[in-house]
């Protein structure tokens, strides 16, 4: 088998707030390989979203060690660590997260500007990108000038668009109607099968049944190992 | 990160908010406005006061009785006492004793009244010789200046300023007609050109007489030897100093004085006032700068107060760009370019305002204004200068901004 994309041994996290410390995480060992498609589900404040942080190189582990595609982020200081999530990941908020100044294109091309790729290889690849999407008839559109699906699609655009070594979606279906979650998860699916790296953050088990292995966190534990399943 | 995309994201940054950007600009609009102005008119200032002097001629050397280094306060003042004498402006006209001085004009002036038919002004009245006009650089714009005939034989003869003229006659083409002074008849044989001002005292408003006609008829001191100034004219102004110090030593001996520390008189460079008014119109131009410093400081404190609260304001879209894969210098250049665009903007309209206005207000003012390439070029630079520096702290608050809590935001 491959060598995994992610690799998290030990993984602790604890917040400070005050004087009052919170483990997060509490020693979480998780290894994801090439074109998995994983959903990390479990209750509300159960650390799904400090999980993903730590993924996305967002944010650091207090102890225990990430190998992200073979380097390791758990030491990284904060540029080597931009440099990570750019190279690295693609990130689908639940939010969208897209710059309203910015037209569709403008906002796929963003990853790319700081990556530093010339103006005309960026356009190409964020049209390609958008294409893949669907949405290549509406580079010209602001967000404002889209759907909700329509946003979430460009920002799923924007996390191809690198190439990157994972796609996360944290709750990526929270802020959408039912037609256009069918909409997202069926081009989450594509992508998958296409060779993408997915992990999926969700509360909503119908959502989790799309992946190929689940995780349950409970309290910033794994319960269980991962259930693969069956298609 | 390309610099032409930070360029191009900061362009974009402060386009999207036109209004807030608009009203950042305008304090750095208003001080680089008034430091344009205010440098303008401190230089214009100095140009017109140059030229006054100038027009003086810098050649010149100004002879007055008294002592202006008088510590001891026993000696009398600059100015005042009677020490110069009708026979040290002869000796100083003398080509061995004097040989850089080109010329020389002793002066002798008394407040008179001036009658034409029913009106009357009152003038002072200079006797001097018919050097004067080349010494003091005056030229006629009417019939000519009294001879040296005139001068031999004390004639009742009289110059007019322009001023003088027209407030007596109501013209200056008066040459021909007699003023009467003190009941005597004066034929009027010139008119001088106007020359402006020298301080307080009218060049225009004048009257010239023979030194002659002035000791004998006119004087009214009581004492006819004295004379008031003497103007000593070098040959060229290369030698002014040596003419300048050939006079002192000539009137030392005349006055059997053994040192200058002694001397009863002054001998004045008209350079001396061009440095007295100059060093005046610097401490103006200071003064008048440090103003216009304090408003450009005020715009620079709304550049940061407004960068701030922009930071602030887009919290998220900083978050995002990090999760991305700004780099924190990415996200602390973005926002110091966009300062200093807002000062380079701010400090160009300001320029333009500030010409507008230095065009259009000496004509209101009377006060010329000049406007200096250097100066304007300057301003933009600390225009930009200030946005910098101003944008320094909300640009690293925006490059500490940890990625998970700017998403988090809202
Ligand atoms: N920055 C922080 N400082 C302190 N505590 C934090 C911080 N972020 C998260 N926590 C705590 O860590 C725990 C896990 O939070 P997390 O956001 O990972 O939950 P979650 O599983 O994503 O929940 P949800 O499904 O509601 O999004 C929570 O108890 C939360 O209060
Ligand atoms: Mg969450």
């Amino acid at each position: 088998m491959a060598a995994p994309v992610i690799e998290l041994t030990g993984a602790r996290k604890t917040y400070h707030t005050g004087d009052i410390e919170f483990e997060a995480l509490r020693g979480i060992d998780c290894r994801i390989f090439p074109g998995e498609y994983v959903a990390i589900v479990g209750p509300s404040g159960s650390g799904k979203s400090t999980l993903m942080n730590i993924l996305g190189c967002l944010d650091v582990l207090t102890s225990g060690s990430y190998v992200l595609a073979g380097e390791d982020v758990s030491r990284m200081d904060e540029v080597a660590l931009a440099s990570a999530r750019n190279r690295r990941i693609g990130f689908v908020f639940q939010q969208f997260h897209l710059l309203s100044s910015l037209t569709a294109l403008g906002n796929v091309e963003l990853p790319l500007v700081y990556a530093g790729v010339s103006p005309a290889e960026r356009r190409d690849r964020a049209m390609v990108a958008l294409e893949r999407v669907g949405l290549g008839d509406k580079s010209r559109n602001h967000p404002g000038q889209l759907s909700g699906g329509q946003q979430q699609r460009v920002a799923i655009a924007r996390a191809l668009v690198t190439e990157p070594a994972i796609v996360l979606a944290d709750e990526p279906t929270g802020n959408l109607d039912s037609h256009s979650t069918r909409d997202v998860l069926g081009m989450l699916d594509d992508l998958h099968s296409e060779g993408s790296t997915i992990v999926l953050i969700t509360h909503e088990s119908d959502v989790a049944a799309r992946a190929g292995t689940v995780y349950n966190v409970t309290d910033g534990q794994f319960v269980g190992a991962g259930t693969e399943i069956a298609k | 990160m390309r610099p032409a995309d930070l360029l191009a994201s900061s362009w974009r940054a402060i386009r999207s908010h036109k209004m807030r950007s608009i009203l950042t600009m305008l304090g750095i609009v208003v001080g680089i406005a008034s430091v344009v102005l205010t440098v303008g008119l401190g230089l214009g200032t100095q140009k017109d006061v140059s030229e006054q002097i100038a027009a003086l001629g810098s050649d010149l050397l100004i002879v007055s009785p008294g002592s202006s280094t008088d510590e001891s306060g026993l000696r009398g003042g600059f100015g005042s006492g009677e020490t110069l004498t009708l026979t040290d402006a002869e000796a100083l006209a003398s080509e061995v004793a004097v040989p850089d001085a080109a010329d020389v004009a002793a002066e002798k002036t008394a407040s008179l009244s001036l009658e034409y038919g029913e009106s009357n002004w009152t003038t002072d009245v200079t006797g001097t010789s018919t050097s004067w006009a080349d010494v003091r650089s005056r030229e006629l714009l009417y019939g000519s200046f009294f001879t040296e005939d005139d001068a031999t034989a004390a004639a009742s003869v009289i110059v007019l300023g322009a001023e003088t003229a027209q407030e007596l006659f109501g013209s200056t083409s008066v040459v021909g007609q007699d003023v009467t002074i003190d009941g005597e008849a004066y034929e009027i044989v010139g008119v001088l050109a106007e020359a402006g001002s020298s301080g307080e005292t009218s060049l225009d408003d004048m009257a010239v007489v023979p030194m002659t006609t002035m000791v004998e008829q006119l004087d009214t001191s009581g004492n006819s030897e004295s004379v008031d100034t003497i103007y000593v004219k070098a040959a060229s102004s290369d030698v002014l100093s040596a003419a300048s110090q050939e006079t002192t030593s000539l009137l030392l001996n005349l006055h059997g004085l053994a040192s200058a520390e002694d001397a009863d008189f002054t001998v004045e460079v008209q350079d001396s006032l061009l440095d007295a008014a100059t060093s005046v119109y610097e401490k103006l131009t200071v003064l008048l700068t440090g103003i216009a410093a304090l408003a450009l400081l005020v715009g620079g404190i709304g550049v940061m107060n407004i960068m701030l609260v922009s930071v602030t304001e887009r919290t998220r879209e900083i978050g995002l760009r990090k999760a991305l894969g700004a780099a924190p210098a990415n996200i602390r250049n973005q926002f110091l370019i966009e300062a200093m665009i807002l000062g380079l903007s701010g400090g160009a309209v300001g320029v333009i305002i500030g010409v507008g206005l230095a065009l259009a207000l000496p004509s209101v003012l009377g006060s010329t204004i000049v406007i200096s390439g250097l100066a304007l070029v300057v301003s933009v630079v600390v225009a930009v200068g200030i946005g910098a520096v101003f944008g320094v702290y909300p640009a690293a608050r925006a490059a500490k901004l940890a990625p998970i809590d700017a998403l988090r935001d809202q």
